[in-house]
């Protein structure tokens, strides 16, 4: 068995489940200030407020577990292939360092937000899950396209370049088209998990960010092709284009599970295209006389794969089965309704 | 500074944060499962009140183990990226394990647990946290055969063609007799620090509550009852901790010689050395100066007999020469090449005091766990003096302390080694990161975690104060468009 070939498939199915997951919950938490605003003149701030609470909601029990999809990506490539772990990781010091400084803030947010019923406490854990919402999927996005554009790495796979070289237009691109996609998938989990006014909102907000998101990826799965074309990278971002638009045209018509559903097939055929883009490497060098790392020279041994794919076969499913179990325990939808009077700490 | 000490300093600063919050969390996990099944089995009120009251706190202070966690995962490869290339093959299983089999476990179900109110039947709502419980005990595994592979590494072999170290038996890494030892001591101490946060708080609500006129005087027998489980716990665990440390403290003296030597500031070999007091050694860190000991003590922590031989600094850093040999035949130049370095030495006043430190909060911990018990005995007035006071307000910070110099003694006192006799920590360290980087991320996550760290406390004093609220029955199959029993 191809044990590098499984452990490259694994790593791209955990950072494509990872966006599929997150990339919902750090949507809702960017449209906080669009979805969560005043809904019309006279309507208090409770409402306000409420909404925001409805929003968080839905997303409360199941951001962390999202979340977990992007630790153990790390941990897999740490394992699999440790060069690539090692090289990425070092190499993308700074965007990383921001990368986890906005995870922390925003996950102290969605924590601390509603242990205190106070304005100015809830304000600024606002301004943090939101700031931490945009920036994270935008950070995720600039480093998965360096990858598959290549950075400047030496014969001893270290990176040389410095953060201007990480900062390339298409990097930039991939960083909004996260961002976009993000957003409008957020806001199409919302659709499907609430009622009332968020719900009603949401679509509309779906259909406008989704024009934006459709733009930028249809441009940057452009540029993937101009740079990386083979059949296959084609037929997945075919399928990702798709997958937005068949998801925009069903939130048109009120199909708003499948509307989820065509922003999921999105992520996936991106996701996809990307890592079928890279293969066989996993870290393309931009230098002539520097060294790509490849599933070859950066695998761990047969051994440690081994060990590593029986785990993955025995408890993948495991995780699976309760993390869906867990979304259809909280399958409800929610509504401004359904929210209880705010904490009584102060 | 040179980016090895950087990186080192960042190290420290990170992992000692983040396990600030771990121990409260594995210990503070335990005792709310065992209060929410104490209310299945019982239905008296006051279990569920404390279970929801234990349960907040437990959520404030998991919201920053969690986020301080990423960025360990991280920063392996952020600022150690040649220790990953060079051990990745062994050090990352475990990593990716601890994801798969125990954060994917603690994150969801404590959703469940959280979100779980009035919405999954009872029964499995307690379920939940029990999950959450073993979850972090899988979670303290994992992380725990990786650190002792660090201190003793067993399992693999050098490959020269590769240039790193291979794994060769998993088993063997999972069962490191490192591990066997310091998974048991680092689990007590965790639920020493459980015992002791809910003996301070509860503690220190009981006084409250007690004092005249009071508003919630009705809730002296709960919280009598809670100081005196935390209580318990606390000692019982610290039985656990004293015995697991003992055994660590042999092997440690077999696997890591030096390590015991300077926990000791033992210069010379010794038959029947003695504990020491106080040593002061000389400026040149040579030989001592002043030392003031309990005969026979050391010998018989370090090898179980109060005659056994307990070797010293100066000839241990003597066999140096011979050791870098060693590994040159067994291993070749290549590794040879990353297992230079000047002295051998690891900071022996650091290691000297942090053990001693280490070992003088737990006691000290378990003491005042047993004082407490002895004078709560049979009274439902909790201790008036001011001492009872200070005793709550440092019950949970002895043993939480004890854990960071417990840390700082087992990390210092493997240098210069980052993997014991194979790779010295000036050549793990990322090549391709410079000084400037390492400051803005150090300068960065200490002004981040020191704000965080203020809420943190903030918050949980708050919520402290606020006391447990008042019972209510719990709604089991709440109307649909019910307001749910808990939301963000």
């Amino acid at each position: 068995m191809d044990y590098p070939l499984i452990w490259f498939i694994l790593i791209a199915v955990l950072w494509t489940g990872y966006l599929v997951l997150e990339g919902f919950d750090f949507g809702v938490g960017a449209l906080l200030p669009v979805l969560g605003r005043h809904p019309h003149v006279g309507a208090g701030v409770d409402e306000a407020e409420k909404r925001r609470r409805v929003m968080l909601t839905a997303i409360g029990p199941h951001w962390d577990g999202n979340e977990v999809w992007l630790i153990t990506a790390g941990g897999a490539m740490f394992a699999a292939f440790p060069h690539w772990y090692a090289t990425m990781f070092s190499a993308f010091y700074l965007p990383l360092l921001l990368l986890l400084v906005a995870l922390i803030v925003r996950n102290m947010g969605l924590e601390y937000r509603h242990k205190r019923d106070d304005d100015t406490w809830r304000r600024r854990w606002d301004a943090a899950i939101i700031t931490g919402s945009l920036l994270a999927p935008f950070l995720v996005g600039v480093a998965l396209t360096n990858i598959v554009r290549g950075v400047p790495l030496d014969k001893d796979f270290e990176f040389v370049g410095s953060l201007g070289t990480l900062l390339n237009l298409p990097s930039l691109l991939g960083g909004a088209t996260f961002v976009a996609l993000s957003v409008t998938h957020g806001a199409l989990f919302l659709t499907v998990k609430t009622e009332g006014a968020v719900r009603e909102d949401a679509r509309e907000v779906a259909a406008r960010s989704g024009g934006v998101a459709a733009v930028l990826a249809l441009t940057l799965l452009g540029w993937l092709l101009g740079t990386q074309w083979s059949v296959t990278v084609a037929s997945l971002a075919l399928i990702a284009a798709l997958g937005l638009v068949a998801g925009l045209v069903a939130n048109h018509a009120g199909q708003e599970h499948a509307a989820f559903a065509g922003t999921a097939v999105a992520w996936v055929g991106a996701a996809s295209a990307y890592f079928v883009a890279l293969f066989p490497a996993v870290m393309p060098t931009t230098l002539a006389d520097g060294a790509s790392l490849t599933i070859d020279n950066a695998a761990s041994t047969t051994m440690t794969l081994q060990i590593m794919s029986v785990a993955a076969l025995l408890f993948l499913p495991i995780v699976l089965a309760y993390t869906a179990w867990t979304y259809w325990v909280f399958r409800r939808r929610l509504s401004t309704s359904h929210i209880p009077a705010p904490v009584l700490v102060k | 500074m040179e980016p090895v000490d950087l990186a080192r300093w960042q190290f420290a600063i990170t992992t000692v944060y983040h396990f600030l919050f771990v121990p409260v969390t594995i210990g503070l996990s335990l005792v709310v499962a065992a209060m929410h099944t104490a209310w299945l089995r019982t239905r008296r009120p006051e279990w569920l009140r404390l279970t929801k009251f234990f349960g907040k706190l437990f959520t404030i202070n998991f919201a920053l183990g969690l986020v301080t966690g990423i960025v360990q995962e991280f920063q392996f490869g952020m600022n150690w990226s040649d220790y990953s290339r060079f051990v990745g093959d062994i050090f990352g299983a475990p990593l990716a394990l601890e994801a798969l089999l125990a954060f994917f476990v603690e994150s969801t179900f404590l959703g469940l647990w959280i979100f779980g109110w009035g919405r999954i039947p009872e029964k499995l709502h307690v379920a939940t946290m029990w999950v959450v419980h073993v979850g972090t005990l899988l979670s303290a595994y994992f992380i725990l055969a990786a650190n002792s592979f660090m201190q003793n590494p067993v399992g693999f072999r050098y490959n020269p063609e590769s240039g790193r170290a291979e794994m060769t038996d998993f088993v063997a890494i999972l069962l490191n007799k490192v591990q066997l030892v310091a998974f048991p001591h680092i689990v007590t101490s965790a639920y020493m620090v459980g015992g002791a946060v809910v003996m301070g708080v509860a503690l220190w609500l009981w006084r409250r509550a007690a004092a005249p006129g009071a508003h919630d005087a009705d809730d002296v027998p709960m919280y009598r009852r809670a100081t005196r489980l935390g209580a318990v716990l606390t000692l019982v665990a610290s039985l656990g901790v004293i015995v697991s440390g003992d055994v660590q403290g042999k092997i440690m003296t077999e696997v890591q010689p030096m390590k015991m030597a300077a926990a000791e500031a033992l210069y010379e070999t010794e038959a029947g050395a003695g504990f020491s007091v106080l040593t002061i050694g000389s400026l040149d860190g040579q030989h001592e100066v002043f030392a003031l000991k309990v005969p026979k003590v050391l010998a018989f922590m370090a090898t179980g007999s109060p005659s056994g031989t307990v070797e010293g600094i100066n000839p241990i850093k003597a066999r140096n020469a011979e050791l870098v040999a060693q590994i040159e035949r067994t291993y070749g130049s290549d590794v040879a090449r990353i297992t230079a370095d000047a002295d051998y030495t690891p900071n022996i006043p650091l290691a000297y005091w942090t053990f001693r430190l280490m070992m003088g909060v737990g006691f000290a911990s378990m003491a005042l766990s047993a004082l407490l018990l002895w004078v709560t005995r049979g009274s439902s007035r909790p201790p008036v003096s001011r001492w009872g006071m200070a005793a709550a307000a440092v019950a949970p910070l002895l043993p939480i302390f004890g854990n960071s110099f417990g840390w700082v003694f087992t990390e210092t006192g493997r240098q210069p080694w980052l993997v014991n006799g194979l790779m010295t920590t000036a050549f793990g360290v990322s090549p391709s990161v410079s000084a400037a980087e390492i400051w803005t991320s150090m300068t960065v996550y200490t002004l981040l975690y020191a704000v965080l760290a203020v809420v943190e406390v903030r918050l949980f004093l708050r919520y402290v104060a606020h006391g447990a609220e008042p019972f209510h029955e719990p709604d089991e199959a709440p109307a649909e468009d019910a307001p749910l029993q808990f939301a963000y």
